[in-house]
Parts: structure tokens; sequence; C-alpha cells
């Protein structure tokens, strides 16, 4: 299926990713491609196969619900941009 | 001595020949006089590496060293490495000191081994030939105008240069396989779950899996009795007992049945790989297998499914970089918004991206069911295929790539064409099973690699059979002058 700049501007947004308006051209071009190759997917009849999420159908082991993990805040945080208080700083959402 | 397999070195260590500090000093010697033009290594750890090399060499004193205590090891750089910059291949984790060791790390390093730097990868794990990588891509060193495959590109070119005995690499769709059938190395994805994925940083989360690059089929069985087993820490590791992958290495091929995919071998195949492919039928007939065509009617819808489940998890999975926690910010941002949209645009190269946009149309509202929960039932028909296959032979073989390693440039430009070179590779993701690559000849002076591919938990029988295959011919002992 080929998309359109507006198309491409809108899935940017939901991905929370910048693309330089020089660029978007040759982006819808490229993910069009990509999807023009997918699309060989829709030729086939799978009304009667059921969906395959993980390889051996299995599901999620669960661990009892016990405290594990030691608190490392301090250590962890000490790769962060900007911390205060324990808290990340991120720039201001309402002005 | 360098170029030597684990095996051999871990005999050298043993009769007291060489020291593991004399060992990691000749790989660090190596790296330095070699890795500026490889970029194998984006990372290297030498401090760290003499540091753990004395403690191999006390630990044999002392009588407790297996196999692999002491042996140079290098890993890709998706592994978390604790106080080590742990980059993945990208801009947006330049500044990430991870801290915890990821769970391959942490046995290998029980096991004794010892690091000696980190891998240049695809941003990622995206991509089939290292040329995604934000540190620029790994030249192969058996051709140095040509690609080292990808994304585990660095570890193949480090292990084939002998800047490292032994590296890891991780697999969502042929990233360990591809680059051990360009570098002419031996390369094994494992059945989904035989290891850990705890502490990788994840890509697709249901096809992601670790194994070894290798000089052997018997050091890649070395190192799965480390990196093995069960792990609580990822709820997707299967929990099995403990297997000793070299216990089965000897057994003769008597009665073996190999499947030859008919969709494998075409026309668009290259006749002279398709002719080294037929040298090696002829060698295994010789130690006792015998082959028989079978079909997966199904693979050639391998590339378009993986196309939507993969940058559909890696959509979700790569969400968490936002330049909040760690990782790249963006300068002056605005707002919140302005810090995700600039932060991930600017930290993400045009490969990751693509993914990304690619996977979040995929799971967006009115297209969830035209194709993720499509791909997903594609993903179901490309099993069965395999599942009947098996009912009649013990494992198939067929090419890795389709053909040798290409130039650097040749193929970066068109996204569509790359994914492509991985049409043999993908299908075993997809299904979950453990498929291997290792030397099955050479090419106009580049190695080529075959295809081993068995039922899930069948890596002893693929180990074996390559085994047995390496111990009659000569490919896996070639070494490019480097």
């Amino acid at each position: 299926m080929a998309l359109d700049k507006n198309d491409v501007e809108k899935i940017a947004h939901l991905a929370r990713l910048q693309i330089n308006d020089t660029d978007i051209t040759e982006v819808t071009q490229r993910i069009s491609n990509i999807l023009g190759m997918i699309d060989q997917m829709q030729s086939v009849d799978t009304s009667a196969v059921s969906a395959m999420a993980h390889p051996f159908d299995a599901g999620q082991r669960l661990r009892a619900d016990q405290v594990t993990e030691r608190n490392q805040r301090d250590y962890y945080q000490s790769i962060a941009s900007a911390t205060q208080d324990g808290l990340y700083l991120v720039p201001r959402v309402i002005e | 001595m360098l170029s030597k397999t684990v095996a051999e070195l871990a005999g050298a260590l043993t009769r007291k020949e060489v020291s593991a500090r004399e060992l990691t000093q000749a790989y660090l010697d190596r790296i330095h006089q070699l890795n500026p033009a490889l970029n194998a290594y984006v990372t290297i750890t030498a401090e760290q590496a003499l540091a753990q090399a004395d403690a191999a060499d006390a630990r044999r004193a002392q009588g407790n060293a297996g196999p692999l205590t002491g042996i140079p090891i290098a890993h890709k750089d998706i592994f978390c490495t604790r106080g080590v910059l742990t980059a993945c291949g990208s801009h947006m984790l330049h500044n990430f000191i991870a801290p915890y060791d990821a769970c391959v790390v942490e046995r290998l390093e029980q096991a004794g081994a010892v690091m000696l730097g980190k891998t240049n990868m695809d941003e990622f794990a995206m991509g089939s030939s290292n040329e995604t990588s934000w540190f620029g891509p790994v030249r192969n060193p058996w051709d140095q105008a040509r690609v080292p495959g990808g994304s585990s590109g660095g570890s193949a070119a480090a292990v084939a240069a002998s800047l490292c005995a032994m590296a890891t690499g991780t697999d969502t769709g042929g990233s360990i396989r591809q680059p051990a059938s360009f570098c002419g190395l031996t390369g094994l994805k494992p059945t989904y779950g035989r290891v850990s994925r705890w502490g990788m940083i994840a890509f697709a989360s249901s096809l992601d899996q670790a194994g070894p690059l290798t000089r052997s089929a018997e050091d890649a069985a070395l190192m799965m009795n480390a990196i093995a087993g069960t792990d609580q820490r990822d709820s997707t590791c299967l929990e099995l007992p403990f297997e000793d992958f070299t216990a089965q290495l000897n057994q003769p091929l008597n009665g073996l049945r190999i499947g030859l995919p008919r969709e494998h071998f075409t026309k668009d195949l290259n006749p002279a790989v398709q002719a080294i492919l037929q040298e090696a039928i002829r060698q295994l007939e010789i130690l006792g297998a015998t082959f028989k065509e079978v079909t997966l009617p199904n693979n050639y819808l391998s590339v378009p499914a993986y196309y939507v489940i993969a940058p559909a998890e890696a959509s979700a999975n790569l969400s968490r970089f936002d330049g909040v926690r760690f990782g790249y910010r963006c300068a002056n941002p605005a707002n919140l918004d302005d810090l995700y949209k600039r932060s991930r645009g600017e930290g993400f190269g045009d490969e990751v991206k693509r993914r990304i946009m690619v996977g979040t149309y995929a799971l967006s509202a009115g297209y969830y069911d035209a194709y993720y929960i499509k791909a997903q039932k594609i993903r179901r028909l490309i099993k069965q295929d395999f599942d009947l296959a098996f009912n009649d032979v013990d494992l198939i073989l067929g090419p890795t790539s389709p053909h040798t390693a290409f130039k650097l440039g040749e193929k970066v430009s068109d996204p569509v064409t790359m994914y492509l070179e991985d049409i043999y590779t993908i299908a075993v993701n997809l299904a979950g099973l453990p498929g291997m690559s290792l030397p099955a000849g050479m090419l106009n002076g580049l190695p080529i690699g075959m295809q081993l591919v068995g039922p899930s938990l069948s890596e002893s029988r693929l180990l074996n059979v390559a085994h047995q295959f390496q111990k009659s011919t000569d490919w896996h002992t070639q070494r490019p002058e480097v």
C-alpha cells in the first residue's frame, strides 16, 4: 500500500519521531516500497489459520510475587541526563 | 597461536604452553594493530581483560579451570556489560554505561572467559551488512572492500581476523548465520528460549536469540555449554536440564536423513554457490547421510511476515528510548513532546526510524488485522512447513546466503533489496528453530557457508553433523591474510 506525506507525518507523530521536512519525500517512498513488499502476504488465504505469537505457543511463566531486587536508584540514576531528589527532570509540560 | 580454535587454546593453557595473560596481551596487541582498519571493536576493555586473565591463570593454578577459562572473547555491543559502554551501534546509547551484566556475559565470565571488548553491529541489530552502525561500517577481513554481514558483523570480523578466540552474537533474522557465512565461521542460532535474553537489548522479543560465533562446531558446543540454560529473569527462557552440547559431537552420521528444500535450490541461487553445496552434500553422503527433497512452500512469505512482526515488536521495545532516563537527549527541548521527538529523531539512524514507523503503522488502529494478525497467521504456516518436513527428515540443509560477501555501499541505498538478503534464514527465527551456518567452500577467495536447520532443541545433533563435516573437510580452517 502506497502512503502519502500526510500518512508518514501521522505515523511519525504516533512513534514520537521527528522527521525533517527535507527527508519526508524519501522516507515516504521507502516506507511505501517496504509496505509493497509486505503486501505479498495479502494474496494468501489465512481464514482458517490461527495467529501465532510465540514459536511454541507458550505462555508467560510467572514467578512468586516477592521482592527480589534491592533498591539501586542512585546507581541507576547516575547515567541520567538530569535528576533531582531522586526524580528524573524533564522540560515543563504546562507553560 | 591466535588463530587456533578454543579447544586448541584450552589445550595450550592446560599444558602451560601459554598463560591466559600472555594470550590476552597478544590479542590486545593484534587488536591495536588491526582494529583501526577493520572497525570490528567499538570498545576495548584492556585493563579489565588483563585482570580477568590473571584471575583465570590463578583459577587454573588451583585446578578449577573449565574449557573456557582464560579464553579471550568479544561480546556484541547489544549485551549489557556492567560499567562498560553498551551502545548497541546507536547514537541513542552512545553514553549508556550499563548498570548490570547480561545473563550471557555473566555466564561466560563465570566460565572464566576473558572479555577483550565490545563489537560493532548494525544499529539495534537492524541490518544485514553492519553499515547501519553509528560507529561506521566494519570491514570484512577477507576483503576490506566488502561487508562482514550483519548484524553481528563486528563479532564475525573479530573472530575471522583473530582479534579474539570466540565471540557472542545475536540472531533475529539471520544476524549470526549470515555474518558467519560471509566471514568463514561457524555460527549457531539456538532454539528460541535456549539462551536467556536477560540484559540483551531487545529488538524483536519473539525472535531474538543469542549464540556463538566461532572457528569450529566444537568451539560452538563449548560456548553453548556455558550460555544455554534456564534463567528465571527471562520468562521466555525454557526450563530444561543441563545439556552437554559436546557429548554427541563424535557420533557417526550413519542413518542421518537430511532434507533439501526444493524452494532453496532454484535458479535464484547463484550456480557457483549451488555447486559448493552439492559438493558438501556428496561429502555428507560419504559420512553416511542420505538426502531427500522436502518442500517449504511458504518460505517466500517469510520476509514479508518478518518485516511486519519484527518492526512491530521493535516499535514497542524501542519506545523506552525517550531521552528521559538514559541515553541521548536533544539540546534545549521546548517541551516534553519536543524532547521525545527530537531525542528519538536525532538519536536513531534512518533504518531504525524506518522500522519503528513500519511497526507503528502495522500496529495502528485499522491496520492491525491486515498486517500484524495476518503476519502472525503466516508465521504459523511457515512453522507448519517445517513440522511437516521434519516428519521425514532429521534436519534440513541449504544455503545461508544467496552469495558471498557483497561490497560496502552496494545495497545500503535500497532497504527492500537488503531485506531479501535474509531469504534463507528468516523463516528459522519465525519458527523458533535452531539453525547454524558453517563454512562449505570458497568462491573467488571469499568463504561461503551452508545452513543446517533442525527441529526444536536439536542443537546437539546440528553440532554433531557440523563437527563430523569439519573433521573431514578443511574449509573451517581457512584464515584470511589481514
